[in-house]
């Protein structure tokens, strides 16, 4: 017999069919079974969802799952159901692993784990360069004929522009899509942080917004050249939105993301050199994050990337510029967003849906993510409270603790995860 | 709050430091040798006040210095803050010398413990002895005074306060009931 | 006073007083016969140096034995990472030993910050990175209000590679802190950007500062930075910023000269500038056993307290 589950009373929030209001969803195996009317089934589970949000599964556009390489900081079971517990139905999983996710066999690797785990999708992005090493083009098209819609060199900008310019002329041909990290590497080096005043008190080496800029500023040159689909990962620059702003306004084919932590935080919150807050690109200033904040609300950016990065606890504890950089976020991204944009009114609950799942999802190319919630769609849902109050804190589902929020009260908490069908997460606890 | 009670006044005091002056020289038979090192805060104004007045009586001139213990107490570590310090300044040489610490209030004793910790560290005095201008019981260490101005009988709750013109503005010594 | 001193903003003005005053104390304890007491009998204070610096750790070696203070040494070039011992592991290995305080010098910005998280006694910041080295510019304020009676309304210039400089940063605050004020000099590559939101002067002409100085600050300028291209050449940089004996003649009558050593004479200072009267570079080695007494004396001086600062 088909199970039958019924969430009640939820407001849906949909951008991709443009609904939102207080409607019941019923879902029938896999897949939603009925909207609105004629969701009474008997002996459905009934899901009491009075004051909850009901919304398409978060799609991520950027996690580091560690698998294979750092499994003491990550697998693909672990960072799945760090995802879950998100909200999250869909991943993509960055390529700079070890060995490095540029060859097809690597991609079925993370994929077969993926599907073992069962608790969200993995999309494997693939990476541009082989072994990320910015000189040699990976083979793109056996990959993107496995299936790779992304392929990134993240962690790392890609120096050359000849590299760069090829590898979006030949992108072409598979219409994939080039996530560059950008950052012009002659301006960061030996960077910790943000350069301002900040990195000149706390006499640390800081990285000038232009290191971003700069690169920023050539990639969409590329793109305008070679025709190809650019997206920018993790902006966190005011400069970098400006321009990213111009070139949609010239009609160019780009997207953009940018991480909860770089809406949520800055510069001024390394005061007492917190290696959870050392991230890259790295915490600009209030007036930087202000701009990204202000260009998600006006979709300059396209889109609400974790850059979920878990490292060792032991790594984090090392000495400030001996600390890698990188927050874990999968766990924290949804409440992080309601809290920093949605409750100063900032954005609203369908365009913070449509930042964390239906443009991802367009942008990863996961039909099955993203909504709309309609009758015969996979049944790839969240639903959760937009006001309960919680405090973050270890443990994580996450192997790793390196959280930016850690310690900080954040509004918003996944209470129902539901992908293809199966609750894996219930009332807020991971079901596997 | 009951007023305080003055057990001596401005003449007492005047009196009681021009005989412990005299007590010193005849028990030094003379001011051959001597020197007086008060302990602030007061101590130091009582010593010169002293040494004037041997001065006065003998002609001679008593060497002063000050000394600040509080390097050498024994309750440090057990306050929230560290005690303030004050100024120590001894500008000779006391060894050989009969030393007379002299100091405003002898209570438990544990000053002048302090003190004489802090005195061996400059030098190595002939004799060390003690002058207070008010003695009021309550010992905890075996030490007693060779000169005092006014034995007080006092409860340990009570405290004895000693005003001296170059710091307070006027002489005289006061009893403060603390539990009133 | 706080806890710890990880930055010269951890020291108010009025701190900063009782520091100094205290510290004349202890330069009268330098004078005595015997020139220890028994203060800090039974603490403990345990050096942790992760870079060579044989002057700062002397100093509070002697200043904690001073003070009858317990020593220990723990010296260690390079990272701990790179030791194969973690810091935190050095930091609870320490805290078992019973230590009171420890007084870290590390390559790294903020390790002292990071210390805090482990141990329950006071932690020092004896120098980290390109942070701060609070104590050296307490000895620095020591050594200007002896010299010239006092801050306010005082006119300092710090000079040299103030980006890479604790000193420069932590001078810099304590002198604006006490009323001073500072302008820093330099080449452009050299100061910190944004540094002027401290509350500093930047000039970038030392000829034009140097006239109207109360205190001529010079900094070390190491050789590495020609090669990192902050400045052409050790040539250009001392014809244009090193404290000549022409530049000299420019300062007012009264003008404290002062380093914080080690010395590069003929980069940063001419050899016969450093030894004029008006250079009281070595008195700022004197002062600083005086002022780091005083700083262990007021931090350790006071009732142990038990709690650890664990931040997560």
């Amino acid at each position: 017999m088909t199970e039958h589950t019924l969430f009640r009373g939820a407001r849906v929030v949909d951008p991709a069919s443009g609904r939102d209001g207080t409607i019941d969803v019923l879902i029938e195996g896999g897949t939603v079974a009925a909207v609105g009317g004629g969701t009474e089934r008997r002996g459905a589970t009934v899901l009491d969802c009075r004051g909850l949000v009901l919304a398409p599964g978060l799609v991520d556009l950027h996690a580091h799952l560690r698998q294979p390489g750092r499994e003491d900081k990550e697998t693909v079971e672990t960072g799945s159901r760090a995802a879950a517990v998100g909200g999250y139905t869909a991943v993509a999983a960055m390529a700079n692993t070890d060995p490095v996710a540029d060859n097809a066999a690597v991609i079925e690797e993370v994929r077969s784990l993926a599907a073992r785990a069962g608790l969200c999708d993995v999309f494997p992005v693939g990476a541009i360069t082989k072994g990320l090493g910015g000189e040699e083009m990976a083979e793109v098209g056996e990959m993107a004929q496995a299936g790779v819609r992304v392929f990134s060199d993240d962690g790392r900008c890609i120096p050359s522009a000849r590299v760069l310019r090829n590898a979006l002329r030949y992108a072409r041909a598979f219409d994939v899509v080039i996530a560059e990290h950008c950052e012009d590497a002659s301006l960061s080096e030996g960077a910790q942080m943000h350069e301002g005043l900040h990195s000149s008190t706390l006499g640390l080496a800081g990285a000038p917004a232009e290191a971003e800029e700069v690169a920023v500023f050539r990639d969409l040159a590329l793109a305008r050249l070679t025709g190809g689909r650019l997206h920018l990962c993790h902006l966190s620059a005011a400069g970098s939105v400006e321009l990213v702003r111009l070139a949609k306004a010239s009609g160019l084919r780009v997207t953009a993301e940018v991480t909860p932590h770089h809406l949520a935080f800055s510069d001024e919150d390394l005061v007492t050199y917190d290696t959870n807050f050392k991230v890259n690109p790295p915490l600009r200033t209030v007036e930087d994050r202000d701009a990204l904040r202000a260009a998600v609300a006006d979709g300059t950016i396209d889109a609400i990337a974790t850059d979920h990065a878990p490292h060792a606890v032991e790594e984090k504890e090392a000495e400030f510029d001996q600390s890698p950089p990188g927050t874990i976020g999968l766990e924290t991204a949804l409440a992080a967003v309601l809290t920093n944009l949605v409750e100063p009114g900032l954005i609203s609950l369908s365009r913070t849906i449509e930042a964390m799942s239906a443009t991802p999802a367009t942008i990863l190319g996961a039909a099955e993510h993203g909504g709309p919630i309609e009758p015969g769609r996979p049944a790839n849902l969240v639903a959760f409270d937009p006001a309960a109050d919680w405090l973050v804190q270890a443990p994580f589902a996450s192997r790793s603790r390196n959280s930016a929020f850690l310690g900080k009260r954040l509004r918003g908490k996944v209470i129902h995860t539901m992908y293809r069908g199966q609750l894996v997460v219930a009332d807020g606890k991971a079901q596997r | 709050m009951m007023a305080p009670a003055r057990l001596l006044d401005d003449g007492e005091i005047r009196r009681a430091v021009t005989r412990i002056a005299h007590e010193i020289l005849e028990r030094n038979k003379g001011a051959d040798g001597l020197a007086l090192v008060g302990i602030a805060a007061r101590g130091d104004d009582l010593a010169r006040r002293l040494a004037s007045e041997i001065t006065r009586i003998e002609g001679a001139k008593v060497p002063v210095g000050v000394l600040d213990i509080t390097f050498y107490r024994d309750d440090i570590g057990m306050r929230a803050e560290a005690p303030e310090v004050h100024e120590t300044r001894i500008g000779f040489d006391i060894t050989g010398k009969t030393v007379v610490l002299v100091d405003d209030v002898l209570f438990t004793g544990r000053t002048i413990r302090a003190a004489m910790d802090a005195l061996v560290d400059f030098g190595r005095p002939t004799s060390v002895a003690l002058a207070v201008l008010v003695d009021r019981g309550h010992r905890e260490l075996p030490i007693r005074a060779d000169f005092v101005g006014k034995n007080v009988p006092t409860r340990k709750d009570e405290s004895v306060r000693v005003a001296l013109q170059e710091v307070d503005g006027e002489d005289a010594v006061y009893m403060d009931d603390r539990t009133g | 006073m706080n806890k710890h001193l990880l930055s010269i903003n951890d020291v108010s003005a009025e701190d900063v007083v009782r520091v100094l005053d205290t510290a004349e104390s202890f330069r009268e304890v330098g004078t005595r016969v015997i020139k220890k007491v028994p203060a800090l009998r039974g603490r403990t204070v345990v050096n942790l140096f992760y870079e060579n610096s044989t002057r700062t750790r002397i100093s509070f070696e002697l200043a904690a034995k001073r003070l009858s203070a317990d020593v220990i040494n723990f010296s260690t070039s390079g990272s701990s990472v790179s030791k194969g011992e973690s810091l935190k592991d050095t930091a609870l290995t320490l805290q078992a030993m019973g230590a009171d305080a420890i007084v870290i010098r590390h390559s790294s910005s903020g390790s002292p910050y990071t210390l805090t998280k482990w141990v329950k006694g006071s932690v020092l910041n004896a120098g980290d990175g390109t942070h701060e080295h609070p104590t050296q510019a307490l000895l620095d304020l020591y050594t200007i209000r002896e010299k010239l009676g006092r801050f306010e309304g005082l006119r300092a210039a710090i000079v040299g590679d103030v980006l890479h400089s604790r000193v420069a940063r932590s001078l810099s605050f304590g002198l604006l802190k006490m009323g001073a004020e500072v302008t820093l000099v330099g080449p452009p590559t050299l100061i910190p950007p944004d540094a002027s939101a401290w509350g500093v002067q930047v000039s970038y002409d030392i000829d034009g500062v140097l006239p109207k100085l109360d205190v001529c600050y010079m900094l070390r300028v190491q050789r590495e930075r020609q090669r990192q291209q902050y400045f052409p050449s050790v040539r250009e940089y001392s014809r244009l910023f090193g404290l000549t004996r022409d530049r000299v003649a420019m300062l007012p009558e009264g003008c404290l000269i002062m380093h914080p050593g080690p010395m590069n004479r003929g980069v940063e200072i001419d050899s016969d500038v450093a030894d004029l009267p008006q250079a009281v570079i070595e008195e700022q080695v004197t002062n600083g056993i005086a002022v780091r007494m005083s700083l262990l004396y007021l931090m350790l001086g006071g009732a142990v307290t038990e709690e650890v600062s664990e931040r997560d």
